[in-house]
């Protein structure tokens, strides 16, 4: 774990960021680059009214949802494709295709034909984050060692009992990465989605604040985000790495 | 329960285009109820490629393999196969590799507990293959085939690169387990000694492509086949009647 040295040595990067904040924003002199301590205040004034909360929410909530079905959808293709050669060679144009169309083209296509509502938003996000998911699935469902499928079938494992405890387990490096990758990528996309067409959620605010020139709420947004977003990452992603690979020496 | 044999024969495409190249030849045998047959053979003569076939891996070969008759309980065959090497998947510990194998009701047979006892392994239920010498794991690949309790046992050159005492006593075991249960046993090996220890019936197989050259009962007790002398007079009685086979395995 941490030592008190790289304690100290965080500690100090960020205080230096902190001063050269400070010393930027003292210089500039300027509502359109606040200080941190100002940004801090705006930041509890907007938790004091619960607006806040209420956005975040709203935008976690297209987070989860987005993220739990690109990781279903993606990991159910990236295995078909990663043991099925014909499959693959048949569906690897489109995949190419998908990875390079620009998320905004999925997000105003969607809002086009399925209207200005919820489900066209986490679809669209999705729509954005299943090629990548599906990319680094097939990899791992590529490598698959052979001999555990072969005593698996020798012993006539069912098909759940293989997915679960010998294709899953193997996978885990992957699903990992396609997680912790996925969300960085989910919740920029997210803010899009939301900027575009929802009227809640923590794009829809940035967008409001751009409009005013509320740069201090721009940044009290960012970062009670990012430290929403980082504690998902220590907090779940990072023990469930530890834990799927425990048995590794 | 029967197993027949009848003219399967393999080959595999090679790399010059259209072309074939034969593994096994017309192969045909029939190994009787309670049967311990020793197949022997050069390296790279098939014996792998038969037991594959034989266990159900590999579907793309001509002829026929049945296995004749339901098991004791009226069920379907059940097939232990133990691999050259031991194919314990590593994120699952000794006791939950042998678990994954079996359904709930032989789990809570108390059969894991007796086989782990009886191999002396019961120290190390907890502990994950990688953490175990290659001698052990081999001891529980051994467990985890006797613990489906199997009509046909397959087992591919189980004991190889094990120092003399500990192939043995898993020798011991296993014809230990074979007196008391009586399934039918496939073992390949390339040591004539090690066949002459545990065969009723020995399978002599030419180099590639394998064709069954030989099928001969082993008719010493086995209680007398620890002595020297016995070995001798079987090796020179085997010489006499086939004089090419001693150079050839």
């Amino acid at each position: 774990m941490l030592s008190g040295k790289s304690i100290r040595v965080s500690l100090l990067s960020f205080v230096s960021l902190l001063s050269l904040w400070q010393l930027g924003a003292f210089w500039a002199d300027s509502r359109l680059f606040p200080p941190p301590l100002k940004v801090l205040e705006v930041l509890l004034e907007s938790i004091d009214e619960g607006e806040l909360q209420y956005h975040i929410g709203h935008t976690m909530f297209r987070v989860a949802l987005s993220f739990a079905l690109s990781m279903m959808m993606g990991i159910g293709i990236g295995i078909a494709l990663g043991r099925s050669r014909p499959l693959d060679r048949f569906f690897d144009s489109w995949l190419t295709l998908f990875l390079n169309v620009p998320a905004l083209v999925t997000i105003i296509l969607c809002y086009v034909w399925l209207g200005l509502i919820e489900a066209a938003a986490v679809l669209a996000v999705a729509i954005n984050k299943i090629p990548n998911v599906v990319v680094t699935i097939r990899e791992g469902a590529r490598a698959l060692e052979r001999d555990y499928l072969e005593m698996a079938q020798s012993f006539r494992l069912s098909r759940y009992t293989v997915l679960r405890h010998i294709v899953l387990p193997q996978l885990a490096p992957f699903l990992v990465a396609t997680s912790r990758s996925g969300l960085a990528l989910i919740w920029k996309i997210v803010l899009v989605v939301e900027l575009l067409g929802r009227s809640n959620g923590v794009g829809f605010q940035l967008h409001l604040f751009f409009q005013l020139f509320d740069i201090a709420s721009i940044l009290a947004y960012t970062i009670a985000f990012v430290m929403l977003i980082q504690a998902l990452e220590y907090g779940i992603l990072q023990p469930l790495e530890r834990r799927v690979n425990r048995w590794r020496r | 329960m029967q197993l027949q044999v009848d003219f399967v024969n393999k080959t595999f495409p090679s790399f010059e285009k259209g072309g074939q190249v034969t593994a096994l030849g017309k192969v045909q045998f029939v190994a009787n109820p309670g049967e311990f047959l020793c197949i022997l053979g050069p390296s790279g003569c098939g014996k792998t490629t038969l037991l594959n076939i034989i266990a159900g891996l590999d579907s793309h070969f001509d002829g026929k393999v049945s296995l004749i008759g339901n098991n004791s309980e009226g069920c379907v065959p059940r097939i232990g196969y133990v691999f050259q090497n031991p194919r314990l998947l590593p994120w699952r510990t000794v006791e939950e590799n042998l678990q994954l194998v079996l359904s709930p009701k032989q789990i809570h047979s108390g059969i894991i507990e007796e086989l782990l006892v009886s191999t002396e392994l019961e120290a190390f239920r907890k502990t994950y293959p990688p953490q175990l010498s290659i001698g052990m794991q081999r001891r529980v690949a051994l467990v985890r085939a006797f613990s489906i309790q199997p009509d046909l046992l397959v087992m591919d050159e189980p004991f190889v690169s094990l120092d003399k005492p500990m192939a043995d006593f898993l020798r011991g075991l296993l014809l230990d387990y074979w007196q008391d249960r009586k399934p039918i046993v496939l073992f390949v090996t390339h040591q004539l000694a090690e066949a002459f220890q545990l065969a009723g019936r020995l399978l002599v197989f030419s180099s590639r492509p394998g064709t069954l050259i030989l099928d001969v009962p082993v008719s010493v007790p086995y209680g007398k086949r620890k002595y020297q002398n016995k070995y001798k007079e079987f090796v020179k009685q085997l010489s006499n009647e086939y004089p090419l086979l001693l150079d050839m395995i």
